[in-house]
């Protein structure tokens, strides 16, 4: 305790020697609310461990998306692959106002969402390039990664929310104040199984967040051609809903914040609109610009980047200085070299696990090959 | 030990009663009777007794007491948190119950009928059947989708597909298929103790039926395991295999091929998937001659598939015939009461079928 005190002291000399202010209090204005007397904080406070901490992890993100691009060019990872650069924001605001007993689930853009919910970079990266280390030990690639108290990555559009609002009817269920954060895109927003989760997701007041991340885009089609009302945070029609600036992570932490609270309290569902960007195409098939022109993407990215964003409320108001920015964008460099080092390098899984994982806690069982005399071993 | 019984009720239409007693004299307890409903009733009662996890969703399960009134009396008896009435959203509440399943609880899905499910197929197929796989061991989903399956009587081409072969097709999921009631309790039981998706194919006619039990059945703990046939009836010319009610047919065709002479061994696969094929060999192996008996469609069926195992095994060398699919004809169910009648398996239908195999 003694040692405790005497680092905190040193930090504090450190920082007053240095000039750099500890926390800063920022102001916003208030976002749209549906069907909510109440809104989420404008007055912010956000100290410098949180900022650097989100910097770091947002940093990571961008990075290991990027690569994960590079290795795709390189036809190191096939298949889908569907980046969230541009995005950070949502999944680091998120995470940093629910802890890791809440639950998560998304849809297919997931790799950052891995990550946020206790996914290492190594891990992700080698399922991405299919191989053995691999967080699903390769069997599930892109769309299909998963850890504790986050159920993927689901490929299946839509089909992730009825998931997410009974994830929610187990915490319910089993009397915790635990929550489920569910996340879907535009594109899903107009999907009929969303609106069947709505409905019983307030009958039975479960404890669900429902978050539309609005890049603007499903796939080729923007928001407009797809949608007959683009207040997506209206749709929940009788669930309250927020729209939030999704490339501001503070605005995304304050209303996620304000979003559990809600749930937390027994008041059933809330729905979040998160307006976001990203900066890939749908997946790396899709270069991205026969639907949106490169002058969309280059405003967002000069003047709405989120990582830029936070970056400039740190220096400008003396949280950080460059130098420690600099220090963290090298380390997080190293950790991506070596992640995609590890993923380039491992070998893929063995033929001998073709099978397995077919059936839970099951003895084994016998399956059949391509041919009636390849009979192969399926274990748990 | 007390003398046992055997008794057949097949069809609600025509008792045959086949009465064998074994051991010395003495009283014995009067036959437990159970129909297949009850039976259905009993094993989720129990379930939802000894595990509070479980619990049951589905149209109508709770304050109706289940649209067939398989559930009746749970509500009552736990309450809306465990027997839960759903809004007509299958696909919705299909994936509710797969996102339960896959935090921890052991939901019960209903559908009401099987045909609704199509609605939903995707959580039972993408999100279900496949997660286990797809996450390499990290997340299992423990579900049971359950309702009656295949036709019923008189509810026309929506109302009477059978779902066995759709269902079957899928690694990942257990597709399980009732005949009596003491098959529909000890897999229902094994079914929700099962860590894993199962399709549980009911049958609404024979819901009614009731049929003896054994002893052992009435114990908490009695489960099938899934997986394994049932030989019904020993016999020595031909193997018949079939599933659900057409196992009530085979044996009543059974009875009237033995006043010809003719021995007919019934097998009760119990379970679609994993098929019990070592059952069957053996049988085919021992009798030389097989007739599939079901009530779905032809091509790519149940039957269909067991031709294709028993080429691929032993047994395809002690055929004496090809193997003859029974099944319902290849059309969209009609409704009027002949056609209907003209488009599943009849007895006369599998008679016919076993002395052409024959060549009797």
């Amino acid at each position: 305790e003694g040692k405790m005190l005497t680092n905190i002291s040193n930090v504090l000399r450190a920082c007053a020697q240095r000039n750099i202010s500890h926390l800063f209090v920022f102001y916003f204005k208030k976002c749209d609310v549906f069907k909510l007397d109440e809104a989420p904080a404008t007055q912010v406070v956000m100290t410098r461990d949180e900022g650097l901490q989100y910097y770091r992890t947002m940093q990571t993100m961008r990075r290991m998306e990027l690569k994960a691009d590079q290795l795709y060019k390189q036809k190191i990872i096939r298949g889908f692959c569907h980046l969230y650069d541009g995005q950070e924001a949502c999944a680091v605001g998120i995470e940093a106002s629910i802890n890791l007993k809440d639950h998560l689930i998304t849809a297919y853009r997931a790799h950052g969402y891995t990550l946020t919910r206790g996914g290492t970079v190594k891990e992700i990266m080698a399922e991405l390039t299919g191989r053995r280390g691999g967080i699903a030990k390769g069997k599930g690639g892109s769309m299909h990664m998963y850890c504790k108290h986050f159920y993927g990555g689901n490929g299946i559009v839509g089909a992730q929310v009825p998931l997410g609002a009974g994830v929610a009817l187990a915490c319910k269920y089993k009397g915790t104040d635990e929550l489920c954060v569910c996340l879907y895109g535009d594109g899903a927003a107009n999907q009929g199984q969303i609106f069947e989760t709505y409905n019983m997701a307030a009958l039975w007041k479960l404890p669900v967040i429902f978050i539309c991340e609005n890049n603007r885009y499903g796939m080729g089609t923007s928001v407009e051609r797809a949608a007959a009302s683009t207040d997506y945070f209206k749709r929940g029609e009788f669930i309250p809903g927020l729209r939030v600036d999704g490339m501001d992570i503070l605005c995304v932490r304050e209303a996620t914040r304000f979003a559990a609270d809600h749930c937390r309290s027994g008041k059933g569902p809330i729905l979040m609109e998160l307006q976001t960007y990203r900066y890939h195409g749908h997946s790396m098939s899709d270069p991205g610009v026969s639907y949106r022109t490169r002058e969309e993407i280059q405003e967002v990215r000069s003047k709405s980047d989120p990582i830029s964003l936070l970056k400039d409320r740190l220096l400008s108001n003396n949280m950080a200085s460059v130098e420690e920015l600099k220090e963290i964008d090298v380390e997080v460099r190293k950790e991506i070299e070596d992640a995609a080092q590890f993923a380039t390098t491992d070998p893929e899984p063995p033929l001998e696990e073709l099978c397995n994982h077919i059936f839970s806690n099951n003895p084994p069982v016998e399956v059949r090959g391509t041919n009636p005399w390849a009979k192969l071993k399926s274990l748990s | 030990m007390a003398a046992s019984l055997r008794c057949f009720l097949r069809s609600g239409k025509r008792a045959v009663l086949v009465a064998v007693r074994r051991g010395f004299h003495s009283s014995s307890p009067a036959a437990v009777q159970v129909t297949v409903r009850d039976a259905l009733n009993q094993a989720m009662d129990e379930e939802l007794e000894r595990d509070e996890r479980v619990f049951l969703l589905g149209e109508e399960v709770a304050q109706y007491d289940g649209a067939y009134k398989v559930s009746r009396g749970l509500w009552k008896k736990y309450g809306d948190k465990r027997i839960i009435d759903t809004p007509i959203s299958e696909m919705g509440f299909a994936g509710i119950a797969v996102g339960a399943a896959m935090a921890g609880l052991r939901p019960i899905c209903e559908f009401m009928t099987f045909n609704f499910s199509m609605q939903a197929i995707d959580q039972v197929i993408n999100s279900a059947a496949k997660t286990y796989y797809m996450s390499a061991g990290l997340q299992s989903v423990p579900i049971v989708f359950r309702g009656p399956n295949g036709a019923s009587a008189g509810v026309a081409a929506q109302h009477s597909q059978c779902f066995a072969a759709w269902y079957a097709h899928c690694p990942g999921l257990k597709v399980v298929s009732p005949w009596n009631s003491e098959d529909a309790k000890g897999l229902l039981k094994a079914a929700i103790r099962d860590d894993n998706p199962v399709v549980f194919l009911e049958n609404e006619l024979m819901y009614g039926v009731p049929f003896e039990v054994s002893d052992e059945s009435q114990s908490k703990d009695f489960t099938i395991p899934i997986g394994k046939a049932k030989v019904e009836r020993q016999g020595s010319h031909i193997t018949l295999v079939s599933h659900s009610r057409f196992v009530g047919h085979c044996l009543d065709a059974a009875a009237v091929l033995a006043k010809e002479g003719v021995d007919c061994e019934v097998i009760n696969l119990r379970t679609i998937r994993p098929m019990d094929v070592e059952c069957i060999e053996g049988s085919v192996m021992k009798t030389n001659h097989l007739v599939t008996v079901e009530g779905g469609w032809p091509q790519f069926g149940v039957g269909a598939e067991i031709c294709a195992r028993i080429m691929e095994g032993p047994a395809f060398n002690f055929l004496d015939a090809p193997v003859t699919r029974v099944t319902g004809v290849d059309i969209p169910m009609p409704y009027a009461k002949i056609l209907e009648e003209n488009s599943l398996p009849q007895v006369k239908d599998i008679i016919f079928s076993v002395k052409k195999t024959l060549n009797v």
